[in-house]
């Protein structure tokens, strides 16, 4: 059994590409060797800056031999056709290499041949190409003057199988069997044969291949330089990443900067240090923070370089003190610049700040978010005035100079001007959270004031953004709005918030007319109720994917949609937990065959009538005694489950509709619904559709399996 | 090459390490050894060494081309009044433009940087992603930016498309933010501290004696006094002006005739809309429309010079 060992040494790849190249390298070549019949027994990949590499181990060193069959022309065709055949086989072959078999249409000539299996080798030189060639990079890019595309110009390919170079040719490039170390400290020639060769050849010349191993090295290095300060690491498994994506030997150094600017907020030197160097923030447990909260940030930071330096690192250190004491200078000026500016200054200027070419300026925005949270407020039994207040200044940051330079400290900004204005505790947290939750795992809105002010500000965005058509289509959805529906149903199902989503945004569309009237865009009702319908089923949409997540049955969620309007999502998520442990129940299954049943005949009739049974059944028309009984049973159910569900005592609701189990059972097992008199026909249909009927007050049983 | 390694090391006035025009001599003679024509500043405003035609025009078209050239560059919104120590609106980049770009332009790039005084060995160097864009020429190109000890030095793109055109074959582009770079390796914190003539006492000229009041200056003049009626005017002068020569220009056989003049005209629109925007004369929505205008202007000069024999018309 052989290994095939592939490096693909490129100029440097984006971190953020280098681990989904390596797993596609590993899928896609794996996957046409088997192709080609080419089983292994194991195969891993690894990505640095300057190299995709992939190991395959357990190969065979030929392919297995193959037979295959052609079919040929019929016994006694013209001799052009059998020409033709025989040579579109190959050469040297006669009908001597035919058998002949018997169809429909009588005896004809079947070509049998053996092909011997190819060498792995040659196979490879074929596959390995192809496979580069076309490439899923997200991004690529030509380079010189050849019309290859990689992620960044290709220069040089070692592909060795079984020890041997396995010769073709990429891009201008010929391949061999050779790789280079570390740019700067091993940038010699090493020539290689296998991966357990490779691997610690690359290590000797400063390379670490496999990408976990070098995040485990930075995570290290980073935690031991902060332990032996006295530190600690604020661990960042996405920065630790990064990292590990721009070095392939990393070196963790510790640098420092001024203690005079931990008079900046932590969140500031955190970003400073992330967003634009990559580098880790330490806490120091020592201190007290001024902003309150557990820790205080050191005045030490570590950083990640890809060099072991002779002098130690002294001058790299000393240089990135440079740059972050420049950045955090900045940082600090436009701290001390926009504390001297009144928020209410900064939200007045909003007003040149555009949201949306038809959807008015940020201003404009702030006043619909303000009078739509009020009301949400009002709802949630949140303070009115407060969320008002907060969603009045939620924005006001965005034309700070710290926002502008640091887009991802919004809120976070807002909230310090806030408090150092004297502005209510509670009015500012909720400025700082109204952004959340930024996606499926980010944190929630804490207070009820922050709640309706988030959910109000989403909820204008997806209004505006449904009123204007730009609405997301498929992978498309610039504007994020799919995560703004998902939070709102993740604020709402959290705290078992009670909204109806329905009226919200029938009321909210008015404040848009302003704006739209502009563009000549219609806002009467019937494009309103078209709007609120369609937003309702995005929501509906959105929110199945969210109890799909979270484990719920995906008939259950249709089966309550399709009954439902959609509007109120706890009361939706209610009615499939009721449903869900109903059926776990003798009671809820049988009666579940029983609904279904009675659903089909009437689906049945109806299509074939094309009449629909929806009058309530005539008592003086029944018959037999099964149908009295379920007639009777039908009355008492259909008022003491239509109370419980009233009061959304789904449980309970379900629990009565169960007791019709046996009515129905007996009236299926003893009375025909397909009678001759007509009246008596129509009757029974009328009384299966109130079956129907007290069932779709929870959900549609007929999308239920089962 | 020996002579220029030895300015490195010595005390000499003209050591990169010494002085900003040192840094500049020895990058035009680095890359002259290159094979680069060092061509001179183009006598226009402009926001960026792309801009110069030898750069913006000369990467279309099939004819190899290498040159290499200092711009001064007006970003007039990034002007401080002098008073920041590293924003100015008036800077220095230093471009190279290798077309074909060649196999070894990470190496060779590499051997600039040890040449002006950056020792390897001790420097930690990065190519950090970065995908280039200019929304005004109608030009992208992918590439990264070169990080030393976590500052970024230089732009380093490899050019896919000019004025909506492919760059076949396709030219490597390097910007060196000279400034930035003097700092680092003169070791100073204010651009204006700088030593601009590598000599000491009554005979050293800083960068801030050369540019401290033209900063303050034009810091007033952009913000603050810039007519914007009649920055508006010359806007719309030079598009039209640009447009009429695109179409004067187209010759009987197809050749063009006046692509650079016309190419000056989308300069000059260029300038004056980044001096409308620092302003604050432009809405977020004019904004965009204006760099609509700009792009459509660069889109018809790279067309227009593709028809002209520096575009490739004669090529064999």
């Amino acid at each position: 059994m052989a290994e095939l060992l592939l490096e693909v040494f490129s100029e440097d790849i984006p971190a953020r590409m280098q681990v989904k190249a390596a797993d596609d390298l590993r899928r896609l070549v794996t996957a046409a060797l088997a192709e080609a019949g080419l089983d292994h027994e194991g195969a891993r990949a690894f990505a640095t800056p300057r190299r995709l590499a992939l190991s395959v181990s357990g190969l065979p060193a030929y392919q297995p031999d193959r037979r295959e069959e052609k079919r040929g022309p019929r016994v006694g065709a013209n001799a052009k056709a059998v020409k033709g055949f025989l040579d579109s086989l190959g050469p040297g072959m006669s009908l001597e290499d035919c058998e002949i078999r018997e169809d429909k249409k009588g005896p004809r000539y079947i070509a049998i041949l053996n092909r011997p299996g190819r060498p792995s080798p040659e196979l490879i030189a074929e596959i390995v190409p192809a496979i580069i060639a076309r490439f899923p990079w997200p991004k690529s890019m030509r380079w010189g003057a050849g019309d290859f595309r990689w992620v960044r110009p290709l220069r040089s390919i070692l592909c060795v199988f079984d020890g041997e170079t396995v010769p073709f040719e990429v891009a201008g490039l010929k391949s061999g069997h050779t790789t280079q170390g570390h740019r700067f400290m091993a940038p010699k020639t090493i020539g290689v044969s296998r991966l357990d060769d490779y691997e610690p050849a690359l290590k000797a010349a400063n390379v670490m291949l496999d990408h976990d191993e070098r995040a485990q090295a930075i995570g290290n290095g980073a935690r031991n330089l902060a332990f032996a300060q006295g530190l600690e690491l604020i661990e960042d498994d996405d920065l630790i990443a990064e990292n590990a994506g721009l070095v392939e030997w990393p070196v963790t150094l510790a640098g420092r900067f001024d203690e005079a600017f931990l008079a900046l907020p932590p969140e500031v030197i955190v970003t400073a240090l992330k967003a634009h160097q990559k580098c880790f923030a330490l806490h120091d447990r020592k201190r007290s923070c001024r902003f309150g909260g557990a820790a205080a940030l050191a005045n030490s930071y570590i950083l990640v370089a890809d060099i072991e330096a002779e002098d130690g690192g002294r001058r790299i250190v000393a240089g990135n003190n440079r740059v972050i004491a420049a950045r955090l200078a900045d940082a600090r000026f436009f701290f001390d610049s926009d504390r001297k500016r009144p928020l209410a200054d900064m939200a007045k200027a909003l007003e040149t700040v555009r949201f949306h070419q038809k959807l008015g300026s940020m201003a404009d925005k702030t006043n619909r978010v303000a009078a739509l949270a009020g009301g949400i407020a009002e709802l949630i039994d949140a303070d009115r005035e407060k969320a008002i207040s907060a969603a009045k200044l939620a924005k006001a940051d965005l034309v700070s100079g710290m926002v502008g330079e640091f887009p991802e400290l919004q809120g976070v900004m807002g909230r310090y001007y806030a408090l150092e204005q004297g502005i209510d505790e509670q009015i500012c947290d909720a400025m700082a959270e109204h952004y959340r939750p930024q996606g499926v795992y980010d944190a929630l809105p804490t207070s009820r004031i922050a709640k309706a002010v988030a959910m109000a500000d989403k909820l204008d965005t997806l209004i505006g953004f449904w009123a204007i058509e730009e609405t997301p289509t498929g992978s498309r959805d610039p504007y994020a709005l799919r995560r703004a529906a998902i939070g709102i149903i993740r604020i709402i199902v959290d705290g078992g918030l009670r909204l109806h989503l329905g009226a919200l945004i029938a009321q909210h569309q008015t404040r848009f007319a302003p704006e739209l009237a502009r563009d000549g865009l219609a806002c009467d009702r019937l494009a309103c109720d078209r709007l609120a319908r369609n937003l309702l089923s995005f929501f509906a949409e959105r929110l199945k994917a969210y109890l799909r997540d979270k484990g719920a049955r995906h008939d259950l969620v249709d089966a309550v949609l399709a009954a439902d309007r959609h509007d109120d999502p706890v009361s939706i998520l209610r009615k499939v937990e009721a449903l869900d442990a109903f059926l776990k129940t003798d009671d809820g299954l049988n009666l579940l065959a029983g609904v279904k049943r009675a659903g089909n005949i009437l689906r049945i009739e109806e299509k074939k009538h094309g009449a629909i049974h929806n009058d309530m059944p005539d008592r003086s028309l029944f018959a037999e005694e099964p149908e009295i009984a379920l007639g009777a049973a039908m009355d008492h159910v259909a008022i003491q489950s239509g109370a419980a569900i009233a009061k959304e005592e789904f449980h309970a609701g379900l629990a009565s509709i169960a007791t019709l189990r046996k009515a129905i059972d007996r009236f299926f097992d003893a009375v025909m619904v397909n009678v001759d008199d007509e009246a008596i026909r129509i009757n029974r249909l009328r009384l299966l559709n109130r079956i129907r009927e007290v069932t779709v007050a929870i959900a549609d049983f007929a999308k239920i399996e089962g | 090459m020996a002579v220029t390694e030895s300015a490195v090391e010595s005390n000499n006035a003209l050591s990169p390490r010494r002085s900003f025009q040192g840094m500049i001599f020895t990058l035009q003679q680095y890359w002259a050894r290159q094979g680069c024509v060092i061509v001179q500043p183009y006598d226009m405003e402009m926001g960026a060494g792309t801009f110069h035609p030898a750069t913006a025009l000369r990467a279309l078209g099939p004819k190899p081309w290498r040159a290499a050239y200092v711009q001064p560059s007006r970003r007039p919104g990034d002007g401080r009044y002098g008073e920041n120590p590293n924003r100015l609106q008036h800077f220095y980049q230093f471009q190279v433009i290798l077309k074909p770009s060649p196999d070894d332009m990470q190496k060779l790039y590499l051997e600039s940087l040890r040449i002006i005084g950056i020792d390897t060995a001790n420097h930690d160097i990065r190519f950090v992603e970065d995908d280039w864009e200019s929304p005004t020429l109608g030009a992208w190109g992918l590439g990264w930016e070169v990080w030393c000890d976590g500052m970024e030095i230089t732009q380093f793109t490899y050019f896919q498309q000019v004025g909506g055109f492919d760059c076949r074959p396709v030219c490597g582009e390097l910007t060196y933010g000279m400034e930035r770079l003097a700092m680092y390796i003169q070791g100073v914190d204010n651009v204006y501290a700088l030593n601009f003539n590598g000599r000491d006492g009554a005979e050293r000229i800083s960068y801030g004696d050369l540019f401290v009041q033209a900063e303050r200056e034009y810091s007033r003049f952009n913000f603050d006094s810039a007519d914007t009626g009649v920055l508006f005017r010359h806007f719309e002068d030079a598009e039209r002006q640009c447009a009429a020569l695109v179409q004067a220009g187209c010759g009987d056989d197809g050749r063009h005739l006046m692509a650079l003049p016309a190419y000056d005209q989308c300069i000059r629109a260029s300038h004056l809309f980044n001096l409308l925007d620092a302003r604050a004369a432009l809405s977020v929505t004019d904004r965009q429309s204006y760099i609509l205008r700009v792009r459509e202007l660069a889109k018809a000069c790279a067309g227009a010079w593709l028809k002209t024999q520096g575009g490739g018309v004669d090529h064999g």
